[in-house]
């Protein structure tokens, strides 16, 4: 394998795991601060995917559209916040799961109702299509680089609220200890509301960047919330640290996994048999991850509680 | 008697009278609906014991359950093309018994649940959750891609196994089948639920210290837990896939164990009938929905909503209240 | 109270079932996907179906429609349903191959026909073939057939092939094979369900192909092919109908456009069926028909040939009506090989802007009067 196919393959598997990041940072925020576990984020995605295609279709607009996904999804989730989520926090996490599957068969359908089951069209705006050289010979198409750097923007964004401002004292504060920042007078409901819209909107706004490239339908929330589980286990529940590394560390493994794999059993094995068993491996492999990250650590890379 | 105990037999004595009104008014799906349910609450009951009497969230239990859908469709496949499974270094032949395919779907999801318990178990928690998602996940996508035995395709048995002295293929007496080992299996649970053993176990799902300053080691207690139940869930699994007479990767899938659980918390959390009613309700629900619009989903998604929101114990708790023996 | 009212929901949900069936008039049941994912090529075969059975105007014949959710448990169960208590007489609707697999082989062991309009894996059209299952659609390797036997006419000596890893995926690679004279730059085969090729892309950049083929069904194709024209790679590429038809066109948008894919059917086949059932397709739902569609669209008026001549009671004279496929195709040609496959032509076809609507246009045949490899191997 040459290197420039190599190097490629490495900015696929980050722009990936960036994209998994921008997805997971809300999930493990949410745990972190009010320690629920929403299976209905994969919605949220879905539903920034379907406000961008929405606007973009109806303006024509790319910036209008990223800002619509994030709007609607933060509504959507501040709304469900108010309306379900909230009750849910002094429950036990099998409430909490049951609740959100529940969540989950109600957007989809909903949308599904409202948009029909057609998917729908979204597509990179003209200014960003097409490939650009990068240094060494690499065609890398320009779309991906901006994902890339998007991701990394929202990232350095995210420790800069959580480390800087005021709410993100509260969030630290929150996730250490909820009763004492509620007496110290902080209006924690309006937090958790606020810390959820975040959340919502941060999965939303990864729909709408990650539907341009791949097909905006019904059910695509599904499989990217289970890869955002598997980061937020991996990391830690509740590290934003721990999110950014794991992602990356995922979307690495899954691409070159793919890569890798087949190639290898290609030494040992004849050619469309290898093909097949290293693809089966290879979509395997972020699961024994997992497992083998909680099995040495049990609560994840930088998790500290569980 | 409590109101729980005759909400129990209330139960019992529906899921024997049901079926039979549907043999005398010739209504043959009705028998495998009824059939569907007490499978499906047979799973419930395996990941009841783990869930309820260990605190043991486990959203894999598709892999026992798939387990042994797949131990029965390996064997049956191999008896309807007789070509054996293994010739040396000794021969296995398929089998289309249903007892000895019980046995194999059994002891192969325990051992399977074992394994996974063993390296599971050292986590707890949102982790604990996520690990066994993990393993099941691990299962879904090696089903789908090995070609063997079908992949995403999946395995059609062509004729429902046998059973010594019964005609398998009659609906009823299939039903009758499934509804005796359900009925031995919750008679076992409640034993286990009262002896020494399921006793430390709710112990230590309350305070783990208490039980280990007692010379008990609850991981121990949680290990032989969580393999009892994998082995009644991948029983299950063999009885559905005769009722359906297919296997296929979605048996593994996560949305079968996040079915299964809700059968579970529908009904009620740590009752021995929860799951049971949780089972049945969620059949009827998906009867009568189906045929009301294309867009069931969203009626099913609220009505589970508003159960959990506003129906805490479940069916059960709502209806007999809070149990002499639950927290 | 509660289990008062439970009880009696249960009464009340087997009332409909009641009802006796009609020994005079056919009763068919669809079982197709309506919800949930995939639910646009159920919807599409369904309302090709009852656009022909309402066209027909004929009060012998019943339709009963149900959702599968594309999950094979309740496509089995869907299926007892209508054999012991609908007491249908045919079955049909099935989309996917292993929904058919799971519900075909039991449903013709008890006497049923069934007419698949859509799916058609191998061993249905081999070893496991069965007098009473017709398949109106195409056998799974067809369109793959044609996709090589394009390429050798194309100039194509170093193709890239890819495909999802599953039966149907693997099959479809076999088929380009079977016909494809020329050498492989790579075979691939991908996640199912993934939706990121840029590691796909990367190696049919890296391998010098001078064509890429590709089987990759539903949102997966839209996502390859939108990820491919952004690469910039300009080696034309390849696929069958199913990445290219009417319901998902729209949302690859210009993506597609130029692309050349296999099909059986196309809207521009020159007949006047098939100019009858697009307009009239595009009159009543408002949008234009897909390949799935016209399939519903065959499906129900092969059947309805069959009730002209023959009672389907009596199934020996039944099956012999529905052999002979005596009715107008949307394909032109159209006969039954001796697997009840279809023989039928395969086309070539280009993606198109007509107006603002994305289409196909026929530009060519890639195979005359095709069947399938499997037919010999079939003993009735």
């Amino acid at each position: 394998m040459s290197m420039i196919l190599l190097a490629e393959q490495v900015l696929n598997g980050l722009q990936l795991g960036i994209m998994l990041f921008v997805m997971a940072a809300g999930l493990t925020l949410v745990f972190g601060v009010m320690g629920l576990i929403n299976l209905a984020h994969g919605s949220l995605f879905m539903i920034g995917a379907f406000a961008a295609a929405a606007v973009a279709g109806a303006t024509g607009s790319f910036v209008l559209a990223l800002i619509a996904a994030l709007s609607a999804a933060a509504a959507v989730g501040a709304l469900v916040e108010v309306v379900v989520i909230r009750r849910l926090y002094n429950r036990d996490h099998l409430d909490q799961v049951l609740a959100t599957f529940a969540l989950i068969l109600i957007f989809s359908e909903g949308t599904r109702w409202l948009f029909g089951s057609f998917p729908l069209f979204l597509n990179i705006p003209s200014y960003l299509a097409g490939p650009v050289s990068l240094p060494g010979g690499i065609e890398y198409p320009l779309y991906r680089l901006t994902l890339i750097a998007v991701g990394l923007l929202i990232a350095l964004g995210l420790f800069l609220l959580i480390s800087r401002t005021r709410l993100g004292i509260q969030i630290r504060a929150g996730e250490n200890d909820r009763e004492m920042i509620a007496a110290l007078g902080i209006d924690i409901s309006k937090l958790y509301t606020i810390v959820f819209a975040i959340g919502a909107g941060l999965a939303g706004l990864a729909g709408a960047l990650v539907g341009a490239i791949q097909s905006v339908q019904v059910g695509m929330g599904e499989p990217v919330l289970i890869l955002a589980f598997v980061v937020i286990v991996i990391g830690g529940i509740g590290s934003i640290k721990g999110a950014l590394i794991a992602s990356i560390l995922v979307g690495l493994t899954d691409t070159l996994g793919g890569v890798l794999l087949p190639a290898l059993f290609k030494q040992f094995m004849e050619a469309s048999a290898a093909t097949s068993a290293g693809s089966s491996l290879s979509s395997m492999l972020i699961y024994i991850l997992m497992a083998g990250v909680l099995i040495v650590r049990p609560t994840g890379l930088f998790g500290a509680r569980a | 008697m409590t109101r729980e105990s005759l909400f129990n037999i209330v139960m019992m004595s529906l899921l024997i009278l049901f079926p039979l009104w549907a043999w005398i008014a010739d209504e043959p799906f009705m028998i495998t609906l009824a059939t569907k349910a007490v499978i499906l609450a047979l799973a419930g009951v395996g990941l009841n014991i783990a869930l309820g009497l260990g605190g043991l969230v486990s959203l894999g239990h598709a892999a026992f359950f798939g387990i042994g859908g797949y131990a029965m469709g390996i064997l049956a496949s191999h008896a309807q093309s007789y070509s054996p499974i293994l010739e040396s270094p000794f021969l296995i032949e398929g089998t289309k018994s249903m007892p000895v395919i019980w046995l194999v779907a059994i002891i192969s999801s325990g051992l399977a649940a074992l394994a996974i318990g063993v390296l599971s178990l050292r986590t707890t928690g949102v982790y604990f959750i996520m690990i066994t998602l993990a393993f099941g996940q691990m299962l879904f996508f090696f089903s789908i891609s090995w070609p063997a035995y079908g992949g995403e395709d999946g395995l059609p048995i062509y004729v429902r196994n046998g059973f010594p002295g019964l005609n398998t293929l009659d609906p009823i007496q299939f039903y009758g089948i499934c509804f005796a080992i359900l009925a031995v299996v919750l008679f076992f649970c409640a034993r286990l639920a009262k002896s020494p053993f399921g006793l430390a176990l709710n112990a230590a799902r309350q305070t783990a210290e208490r039980v280990e300053t007692v010379g008990i080691s609850p991981y121990r207690l949680r290990l032989a837990a969580f393999t009892i139940s994998g082995m009644i869930t991948g029983l299950a699994g063999a009885l559905f896939a005769d009722l359906n007479r297919f296997v296929s990767p979605t048996m593994f899938s996560w949305q079968t164990s996040g079915e299964i659980m809700v059968f579970v918390i529908l009904g009620g959390v740590a009752r021995l009938f929860g799951p049971v009613v949780g089972a049945a309700l969620f059949i009827l629900l998906e009867h009568l929905l189906g045929g009301l619009s294309d867009y069931w989903h969203i009626y099913l998604g609220l009505l589970l909503l508003l159960i959990v929101l506003f129906a805490r114990g479940g069916v059960i708790g709502t209806f007999a209240g809070k149990g002499a023996n639950h927290d | 109270m509660k289990l008062k009212s439970l009880a009696l929901a249960t009464c009340m949900a087997s009332l409909p079932f009641a009802a006796l069936a009609d020994g005079h008039s056919l009763k068919v049941g669809m079982i197709t996907t309506l919800s949930g994912g995939g639910a646009g090529l159920g919807i599409d075969v369904r309302d090709g179906f009852m656009l022909a059975v309402g066209q027909a105007d004929r009060n012998d014949i019943e339709v009963v429609i149900e959702d599968d959710q594309r999950k094979p448990e309740i496509a089995v169960q869907l299926a007892d349903k209508m054999i012991q208590s609908e007491k249908v007489d045919v079955l049909t609707g099935i989309i996917w191959s292993n929904l058919a697999m799971a519900v075909v082989p039991a449903a013709v062991a008890q006497g049923k026909f069934y007419l698949s309009p859509n799916a058609g894996p191998s061993v249905l059209a081999g070893k496991g073939c069965n007098e009473n299952y017709f398949n109106v659609a195409w056998q799974n390797d067809n369109l793959h057939e044609a996709g090589g036997a394009y390429a050798n006419t194309a100039g194509y000596a170093n193709s890239f092939i890819l495909a999802p890893n599953y039966p149907a995926g693997q099959d479809a690679l076999t088929g380009y094979k079977r016909m494809y004279e020329g050498e492989l730059a790579g075979e691939l085969f991908t996640k199912l369900g993934q939706t990121d090729y840029a590691s796909e892309i990367a190696q049919i950049r890296a391998s010098g192909a001078d064509s890429v083929y590709f089987f990759l069904p539903g949102g997966m194709g839209i996502a390859f092919l939108k990820q491919y024209a952004d690469s910039g790679l300009e080696i034309p590429v390849v696929g069958p109908a199913f990445s290219f038809d009417q319901g998902i066109l729209q949302a690859v948008g210009d993506a597609a456009l130029g692309v050349v894919n296999t099909s059986q059917w196309g809207k521009d086949i020159d007949n006047a069926t098939n100019a009858q059932f697009v307009e009239t397709f595009q009159a009543e739902y408002g949008r234009l028909p897909s390949l799935y569609a016209s399939q519903g669209f065959d499906t129900a008026n092969l059947l309805m040939s069959a009730m002209d001549v023959a009672d389907v009671n009596d199934a020996d004279a039944f099956r012999t009506a529905l052999q002979a496929a005596d009715f107008d195709s949307t394909r032109g040609a159209f006969k039954f090989g001796s697997n009840n496959h279809p023989i039928q032509d395969i086309y070539v076809r280009e993606v198109i802007k007509e107006g603002d609507v994305y289409t196909n246009k026929i530009i060519g045949t890639a195979l005359t009067e095709h069947s399938d490899v499997y037919a010999a191997e079939c003993k009735f």
